[in-house]
């Protein structure tokens, strides 16, 4: 009798710790889902703002065009080319504004200066966004690879989390504008 | 924007953390934002009306020295009643692996947090055994900062995953406009912390502190802190003690007045720190840096652009540095230039700002803070999940 009140209660702890196991991969993933709505929004964002930028005619038409055709190649990418086509406004972006001069001439445009902010903050949000979406990623990855969670399939049919790769480094002269425009309140 | 902010450590105990805690909250509070942190404290500490009190800490040994933190079924329940009464859009806890606050809070709430690791400890014997436990609370976190590229290369190291760099704020112009003192001034060289803790470096600027006055007779030091002046000079012989003036503990408005002051700002620390914010006030009042060449003081001095370094523990190598520095006005004025404009990104200003595109960058498309409420038994047996 002791021996099936054992083996009764070693199956409701193993259910409990399923549960919670099940119930903490749910959590994991939800943090995903939100770290990459966060992310899609900003990546969305700078592409927006760099589309504008690129259309206002603030530019000359070779920076013009290689920015409008990055942004807009950037906004369109299907799923498998999303990665390289956010890289490659990242460079076009390094390269538009590779002097300071340039985000002068943005800043002296009508509303320019509201435009510059905006530009600013969002390649300084794209990297945040894009390191705590891989964080939500190496997390749920590292409790999939539990013994435990392939072989009661805890995880359900949830793909398997990918990290977002892209080239993410902010133009030189707008990460340094992010001190000059906030030192502005003084 | 609702934000609830947690300090692990008391409230009425001096230290950096919660220093960073108070600026930060001013900060966000002078923005218009609604912040609540919840923070140890005595009953009868003053608290500002931001603060509220998660009880007495307790004093427990932990990892070598004396911690005080609150734990237990008490300050648990504390801390689910303050999620629950905030009504928090994000949470951002500081110190999440110290055992205290940080971690309960982590623990009892679910919803967007932000955590700052400000501290480089090296890992504990407790964290590796407490992993399995440890890990789904800090699973939770949304968004990590890290106050350095030192810290965060630690906290990747141990805890995997990745985190934002934001360094600690200073109020700038609190220290650029600060009045100098005439009595603090002419060869003065200037050091604040504690005289009887070894790794803040005392020890190391008192055995270069002859070579100094060899070559430069006119130089005094300054030093301000907590700790004994005789036994600090005790190594010195009587004419270089009496070019030593201790000041003891100074109000913030002194310290900002004597790093106006002095000609040279010395921070000897031979480890222990993961950032250096010292560095960074004495900069802002315009003092050119000699420090020790730690990782974090690096980072903090741009590679030694900004400041200059020198080995570790090297107390030759700090009297060279110190009297040529000391001997070359020009030099010191190039620090004093370079240091005032490389100190703009420390200001609470860009912090603040950064600080918010983390907390909006995680709020958005995330639910408010609550009470987790899987923790309890009921959660646990399936019968509260939602």
């Amino acid at each position: 009798m002791t021996t099936v009140i054992w083996i009764a209660v070693a199956l409701v702890l193993i259910g409990i710790y399923l549960s919670w196991t099940a119930g903490r991969l749910d959590r994991l993933h939800a943090r995903i889902d939100a770290a990459r709505a966060a992310l899609d929004a900003q990546l969305l964002r700078r592409a927006s703002i760099a589309q504008e930028l690129a259309s206002a005619g603030v530019f000359d038409p070779a920076a013009s065009m290689v920015l409008y055709q990055a942004a807009h190649a950037a906004r369109l990418a299907q799923e498998e080319q999303r990665e390289v086509a956010e890289s490659e406004l990242s460079q076009a972006l390094r390269v538009v504004f590779a002097e300071s001069a340039q985000v002068e001439a943005v800043q002296e445009a009508p509303g320019g200066l509201d435009t510059t902010e905006e530009l600013v903050a969002a390649v300084r949000r794209v990297p945040m966004a894009r390191r705590f979406h891989n964080d939500a990623v190496r997390a749920a990855r590292a409790v999939r690879r539990h013994r435990t969670v392939r072989w009661f399939r805890l995880a359900g049919h949830a793909p398997f989390p990918l990290a977002f790769e892209m080239d993410d480094e902010p133009p030189p002269a707008l990460a340094g504008h992010v001190v000059r425009a906030e030192g502005r309140g003084h | 924007m609702r934000i609830g902010i947690v300090c692990p450590y008391s409230w009425d105990v001096p230290g950096g953390v919660q220093f960073h805690v108070r600026d930060l909250a001013e900060h966000l509070v002078r923005g218009g934002h609604h912040v609540s942190v919840l923070a140890p404290a005595d009953e009868d500490t003053p608290l500002p009306p931001y603060v509220v009190s998660a009880g007495r800490a307790v004093s427990v040994p932990y990892n070598g020295s004396v911690a005080r933190v609150n734990l237990g079924v008490m300050s648990a329940s504390r801390v689910r009643r303050w999620v629950h009464d905030g009504d928090f859009e994000v949470l951002h806890i500081h110190e999440p692996v110290v055992p205290s606050l940080g971690l309960l809070t982590c623990w009892a709430a679910r919803g967007p947090i932000v955590a700052t690791f400000h501290t480089s400890n090296p890992r504990s014997r407790a964290m590796i055994a407490a992993y399995p436990i440890l890990q789904p609370a800090l699973e939770k976190i949304s968004a990590r900062i890290a106050v350095s590229e030192y810290a965060r290369r630690t906290l990747v190291e141990h805890l995997g995953g990745d985190a934002v760099v934001i360094p600690n704020g200073v109020d700038v112009r609190f220290f650029a406009d600060a009045e100098p003192k005439a009595e603090w001034q002419g060869g003065t060289i200037g050091f604040i912390g504690r005289t009887d803790e070894p790794r803040k470096g005392l020890p190391v600027l008192m055995r270069a502190l002859p070579a100094i006055l060899a070559a430069r007779p006119d130089a005094r030091l300054l030093v301000a802190g907590r700790g004994d002046a005789k036994e600090a000079v005790s190594g010195l012989p009587a004419q270089v003690r009496e070019r030593v003036e201790f000041l003891g503990t100074i109000s913030d408005e002194d310290k900002a007045r004597l790093l106006r002051s002095v000609d040279l700002y010395v921070a000897p620390n031979t480890g222990g720190e993961s950032f250096g914010i010292i560095l960074v006030e004495a900069m802002s009042a315009g003092a050119p840096v000699l420090a020790s060449d730690l990782d974090a003081f690096a980072q903090v001095l741009d590679g030694g652009t900004a400041g200059e370094l020198f080995p570790n523990e090297d107390a030759d190598a700090l009297a060279a540095a110190a009297a040529g520095l000391l001997g070359n006005p020009r030099r010191l004025a190039e620090l004093r230039a370079r240091g005032s404009e490389h100190v703009r990104r420390f200001d609470w200003s860009t912090v603040g700002a950064d600080i918010l595109a983390v907390y909006e960058t995680v709020a958005a498309g995330a639910g408010a803070v609550a009470p987790d409420d899987r923790v309890g038994l009921l959660g646990r047996l399936g019968f509260a999940r939602d």
